[in-house]
C-alpha cells in the first residue's frame, strides 16, 4: 500500500495533526509537538517586547513547518501586512488567514478572507484560510488561490466540537482542496470523527493547551486522527434505516 | 515624533540600527514595519527614522 501523506504547497506530511502553540509555557511546546507527532505548528505575530528574551522558535524542532497565523488582523489589508511581516521573520511562505471583527464569537470574515487570500495566493504564499464553513466562500477561496480551506467546527476556544458537522460534509464532498477542521475541536473524539468524515487534517489547540496534561493530550489527539483516518480510508459500514441485520449467521441450532 | 510599537519618541530622525542596538533588539528574529511597508533586512543599517513614521516592530509568539 502506498504511503497516506498529505500535501500543502509542494510539502509532503505525514502527519494530519496541525498543532496550535497558543495558551501554553514555551518549555511544554517541545513535548507537545514531539507527543502530538505534529509537523506543522501555528504561531501568531504580535509587537515584540524586549523584556521577552525567550524566543518561541528556540523550543520548536527543526524539521516542524511554521504556519503563521493573521490574528489580529481586522480587514483583509491588515492580514496581508501580517502575513508579509511573518514572511519576513521567516517563517517560509506559509500562512493562515485569520480576520476577525467580532469580538465575542471571534468569527471569521469570509468576504474580507476571500480577498486577502486572492492577495496574498499572488505573492506566492501558501494560503490557508480560516473560515466559516460556507459552500460559496469555500469556492471563492478556491478560486483565489486557497491551497487548503478551514472550516471552524465550532467557536475558538469554545472546546464545543462539530457544531458545524453537516456544513463541514458539504465542503469535504464539494470542494477539491483539503478541508482542514479548525478551532473548536474539543476531544480526541470529535477529531477522530471529523477525520472519518472525510477531513484531510485537525488543526488543534485550545483542547490541548486546556487539557491537565498537556504533552499526553497531544497524544492522545494524535491516536484520534490516525484511527478517524484509517476508518475514512477503509470506508464505514453502512447505516440500516431500519431494523436490525445479525452479525452471525442464520443458520438455526438448539431447535427445529 | 516618531511611533513606534504606539510608543511616541519625541525625535525628528532616527537611526534605526540606534534604536535597535539601544533596546537590544536581535535583528534576525524580528520584522520590521515603516508606514504599513516591510522594512527589509539588508536596508536596517542604512534606515533613517523620520519625524511622523510609524513603525511596528514584532516577533513571533504562540499561537493557534
Amino acid at each position: 500500500m502506498s504511503k497516506d501523506t498529505f500535501c500543502l504547497g509542494g510539502k509532503e506530511f505525514t502527519s494530519r495533526f496541525i498543532l496550535g502553540s497558543g495558551k501554553y509555557s514555551l518549555d511544554l511546546i517541545k513535548a507537545a509537538v514531539e507527543n502530538a507527532g505534529a509537523e506543522i505548528i501555528t504561531l501568531a505575530v504580535r509587537r515584540t517586547n524586549t523584556k521577552d528574551t525567550e524566543n518561541i522558535l528556540d523550543y520548536i524542532p527543526d524539521n516542524v513547518t511554521l504556519l503563521p497565523n493573521t490574528s489580529g488582523a481586522r480587514d483583509a489589508k491588515e492580514a496581508v501586512r501580517i502575513a508579509r511581516m511573518s514572511r519576513e521573520l521567516g517563517c517560509g511562505n506559509f500562512v493562515k488567514i485569520e480576520i476577525m471583527r467580532d469580538s465575542k464569537y471571534l468569527l471569521p470574515d469570509n468576504e474580507e478572507t476571500i480577498k486577502a487570500t486572492e492577495i496574498l495566493a499572488n505573492e506566492g504564499f501558501v494560503v490557508l484560510p480560516y473560515m466559516y464553513p460556507d459552500l460559496y466562500a469555500a469556492r471563492a477561496l478556491q478560486e483565489a488561490g486557497a491551497q487548503a480551506v478551514m472550516p471552524l467546527a465550532s467557536p475558538i476556544g469554545s472546546n464545543k466540537g462539530l457544531a458545524t458537522k453537516e456544513f463541514i460534509q458539504i465542503l469535504i464532498d464539494e470542494i477539491d482542496l483539503p478541508i482542514i477542521v479548525d478551532a473548536g475541536i474539543g476531544k480526541p473524539s470529535q477529531a477522530c470523527e471529523a477525520m472519518e468524515m472525510g477531513a484531510a487534517a485537525i488543526m488543534c489547540n485550545t483542547a490541548i493547551a486546556t487539557a491537565r496534561d498537556i504533552p499526553s493530550m497531544a497524544g492522545a489527539f494524535k491516536d484520534a486522527i490516525e484511527a478517524g483516518r484509517k476508518a475514512h480510508l477503509a470506508g464505514l459500514g453502512r447505516v440500516l434505516e431500519r431494523g436490525a441485520s445479525a452479525s452471525d449467521p442464520l443458520t438455526g441450532f438448539l431447535r427445529d | 515624533m516618531i511611533k513606534i510599537n504606539g510608543e511616541i519618541i519625541d525625535k525628528d530622525t532616527l537611526k534605526l540600527t540606534d534604536y535597535l542596538a539601544e533596546n537590544n533588539y536581535k535583528s534576525t528574529r524580528i520584522a520590521i514595519e515603516c508606514n504599513e511597508e516591510i522594512v527589509p533586512k539588508s536596508m536596517y543599517e542604512s534606515f533613517i527614522l523620520h519625524s511622523g513614521d510609524v513603525v511596528e516592530i514584532v516577533s513571533l509568539v504562540g499561537g493557534g
